[in-house]
């Protein structure tokens, strides 16, 4: 073993979809230059690490400087896992917007795990896989910092190859990572009046632009009465650059979470919509906004609806 | 005394998965099992959303192909909604698709399944893997990296955000490309099938050739395919029909709307993991090793099966030689990494195919859509095999009802057959090594579930 170890990393999925894990490797060369800076430890989607051999096997996870954990914790096995990361990472990073907020899993804090459960699997099927086990699931999607310490949260959905390398680069470093703190429409180009449609309307017609055109000229998403996450929701998507949503000139919908760690997008976009004199009662479906943060009891399922 | 090895977590797949193998007294294989235990629950809250907003939520079910999911939404709402996308509309979708076929299948073929075969089967877990690869094969691994990026930034230009893509919008596409952007994106199309073609005749010769001995190490198992071809029979990634092949090759050939009356899905009790079989055969469903019923598998293996050709020269070439060697339908499961590779070609010349159409550079793009209640269903070809979208939404355009069939659903079936087989071939008196159960992995990793 050389004298100078390098400092190790962890990277695990929970209640997640893969996309933090693949936004690491689309990284590319900067990747592999994080591989120069940090020995990987696990990594389920790249590295043969088992934690768990025999059926009743506890967590067997190795010791790391810096733990990535991505999604939230929906059941008793992740939530026995997250507890052993926390146990064995010096520390810990919740990679992604659902480890961060909920994310989008998150949107079934609406209903009981129950509920969930009776409806993805119809009567016909439930007679194979036997009745909903309380005593395996969680009652909700959690974050994973309402479960566990968490050091440092790096949201987005996901979150930007270059962020991801130049966070545990830091860390690995010893120094405080740089986030962006400001919300996306900072580093949006779109030209804001103050002034604009006093209604929001579905998007089932495209925003009016001129595609020959750059970003720079086309009119502020929200004042042109499309609902547009951008003011409730941290940036960092883009980079420097330009939201990625706006790239597409589509509207951003929140996927890094609110601008400040304990915000509420609902409440938040709310108010924003006040300030600006624009009826929110047009917004269909008005708990969407909390789409990428519903944990932390945000969402809650709907008695009425029972 | 009975006795299970779990192996947890299965790794170098695309998502979460354990392996239970069942003992009995004397140490022989009794079962064996792969488990994935997931509760994502989107049938559920995708309930009550304007449908318009559905691409941009399912995309979630996953990181790693969300493109599949946007568009296989985005073509079932526009039904929901009657909303037919101009000719510009459609020819962006489909690049996209076939462009996030390609970075997959680089993903799944070099970084994830071909250290298997590269390195040697007793190599050490540490060792056997894309860092591995980096250190043995530098440039190999460097040039890989690259090609991925490629394909990745050429999303970018076309769809602004790659990961979770947001560009599909019901009716159409959110921005059109220019004749500028066209033209860039052929020249690099043209790098991208470049490699395509030297990645094929690299994997021949330091792949491929350890195929016939890990087959015989692994046991096979016979089951049917799934996949999607057009009117003449030819292979397609984004639009056609449904063609399911009974394991002798018989096919049938259906609308992917009519999938319920042909499909049908079953859960047992160790999975929360559905199941699906064929409905049509009217065998019902069975794992047995022997002879099971109803089990069929999608992906690539499954496609270049049920495909009658190609409609692009150099992919047609390689599937004439693999049809040449190994039949039609072809059952080997590690086959699958051929077929993936096949697949890539095509991927390659069909991406240069859409960007030489000029209708894909038109200023229309869109449809406006009405909200409505209606029922539409969505099918593509996702990497992990046929995806299909069902939703149902009411007088608002609100979604009532959803069912959702993902790639690696059909798959479960098949995989656990191949699990089992594996695992009572190489399973002798109890004896394990890891070098023995990362073989058993090997078995999963070809379906790229």
């Amino acid at each position: 073993m050389s004298e100078t170890r390098r400092p190790r990393l962890c990277c695990h999925w929970l209640h997640a979809c893969s996309g933090c894990e693949l936004a690491l490797l689309n990284g590319g060369d900067l990747f592999l230059g994080l591989l120069q800076l940090v020995d990987i430890v696990h990594f389920p989607l790249l590295l043969d690490y088992k934690y768990a051999s025999g059926a009743e096997g506890k967590p067997d996870l190795p010791a790391a400087e810096i733990g990535l954990v991505s999604g939230g914790v929906a059941s008793k096995n992740q939530l026995e896992v997250l507890r052993t990361l926390r146990g064995q990472c010096r520390i810990l990073v919740a990679f992604g917007t659902c480890a961060s907020h909920g994310g989008i899993p998150a949107l079934r804090n609406q209903w009981t795990a129950e509920q969930t459960w009776n409806t993805v699997f119809q009567e016909d099927e439930r007679s194979c896989s036997g009745e909903f086990e309380y005593e395996k699931w969680l009652d909700r999607v959690y974050a994973i910092d309402e479960q566990v310490e968490v050091d440092l949260l790096l949201p987005g959905c996901p979150p930007r190859p270059e962020t991801i390398v130049a966070t545990v680069a830091a860390l690995a470093a010893g120094h405080q990572p740089q986030l962006a703190e400001k919300s996306v429409c900072e580093h949006c180009p779109t030209v804001r009046t103050g002034t604009g449609r006093m209604s929001v309307r579905r998007f089932l017609a495209n925003a009016d632009y001129d595609p020959e055109a750059p970003v720079d000229s086309m009119r502020c998403l929200l004042e042109q009465g499309l609902l547009c996450m951008g003011p409730v929701t941290v940036g960092g998507c883009g980079g420097r650059e330009m939201p990625l949503c706006i790239r597409a000139r589509v509207p951003c919908r929140g996927c890094y979470g609110p601008v400040r760690r304990q915000g509420n997008q609902l409440l938040d976009l709310l108010n924003v919509l006040a300030s600006k004199g624009i009826d929110h009662r047009a917004i269909v479906d008005r708990r969407s906004l909390l789409r990428f943060s519903g944990a932390h009891g945000l969402l809650k399922p709907n008695i009425r609806e029972g | 005394m009975p006795q299970v090895i779990s192996i947890q977590p299965v790794t170098r797949i695309e998502g979460q998965a354990r392996i239970d193998i069942h003992l009995d007294d004397a140490g022989q294989v009794a079962d064996a099992r792969l488990a994935i235990d997931a509760l994502r629950g989107f049938e559920q809250f995708v309930i009550g959303r304007p449908a318009e907003e559905i691409p941009r939520i399912v995309s979630r079910i996953c990181g790693i192909c969300p493109w599949m999911h946007h568009l296989a939404a985005a073509k079932a709402i526009d039904c929901c909604f009657a909303a037919t996308p101009p000719p510009a509309g459609q020819l962006l979708r489909e690049l996209c698709h076939v462009l996030a076929h390609i970075h997959d299948k680089i993903l799944h073929f070099f970084f994830l399944a071909a250290p298997d075969f590269i390195f040697e089967p007793n190599s050490d877990y540490s060792v056997r893997n894309l860092m591995g690869l980096v250190q043995r094969q530098p440039e190999l691994a460097a040039e890989v990296v690259r090609m991925r990026q490629l394909g990745l930034a050429m999303l970018e230009r076309i769809a602004g955000k790659a990961t979770h893509p947001v560009a599909a919008v019901v009716g159409g596409f959110a921005k059109p490309m220019t004749e500028q952007e066209r033209q860039g994106l052929l020249a690099d199309g043209r790098v991208l099938l470049d490699f395509a073609c030297r990645a094929l005749d690299a994997a021949k010769k330091q792949v491929f050739v350890r195929f016939a001995e890990e087959e015989t190490a692994l046991g096979a198992i016979r089951t049917g395919f799934l996949g999607t071809v057009d009117d003449q029979g030819n292979l397609r990634f984004y639009q056609g029909r449904l063609r399911l092949m009974r394991p002798g090759g018989d096919t049938i050939d259906f609308a992917p709307s009519d999938y319920d009356r042909y499909l049908a899905e079953r859960t047992e009790p160790w999975s929360t993991a559905k199941m699906v079989y064929a409905r049509a055969w009217n065998e019902g469903f069975s794992l047995d090793l022997e002879a099971p019923r109803g089990v069929y598998r999608v992906n690539t293996l499954a496609r270049i099966n049920v495909c009658d050709r190609i409609a692009t020269p150099l992919a047609q070439a390689e599937l004439e030689a693999f049809r040449a060697r190994f039949g039609r339908p072809a059952q080997g499961a590690l086959l699958a990494h051929w077929a993936r590779l096949i697949e890539l070609v095509y991927a390659c010349e069909r991406v240069l195919e859409l960007l030489a159409d000029q209708r894909i550079a038109e200023p229309l793009v869109r449809t406006p859509a009405e909200p409505r209640a209606g029922r539409g269903c969505g099918q593509v070809e996702a990497p992990r095999g046929t995806l299909i979208h069902d939703f149902t939404t009411d007088d608002n355009g609100c979604i009532v009802r959803a069912n959702l069939i993902v790639g690696t659903t059909h798959n479960i079936a098949p995989m656990n057959m191949s699990v089992h087989r594996a695992a009572s071939t190489l399973i002798d008196g109890g004896r394990v090594d890891a070098a023995l159960l990362n073989r058993i992995e090997m078995a999963v990793r070809a379906y790229d579930p």
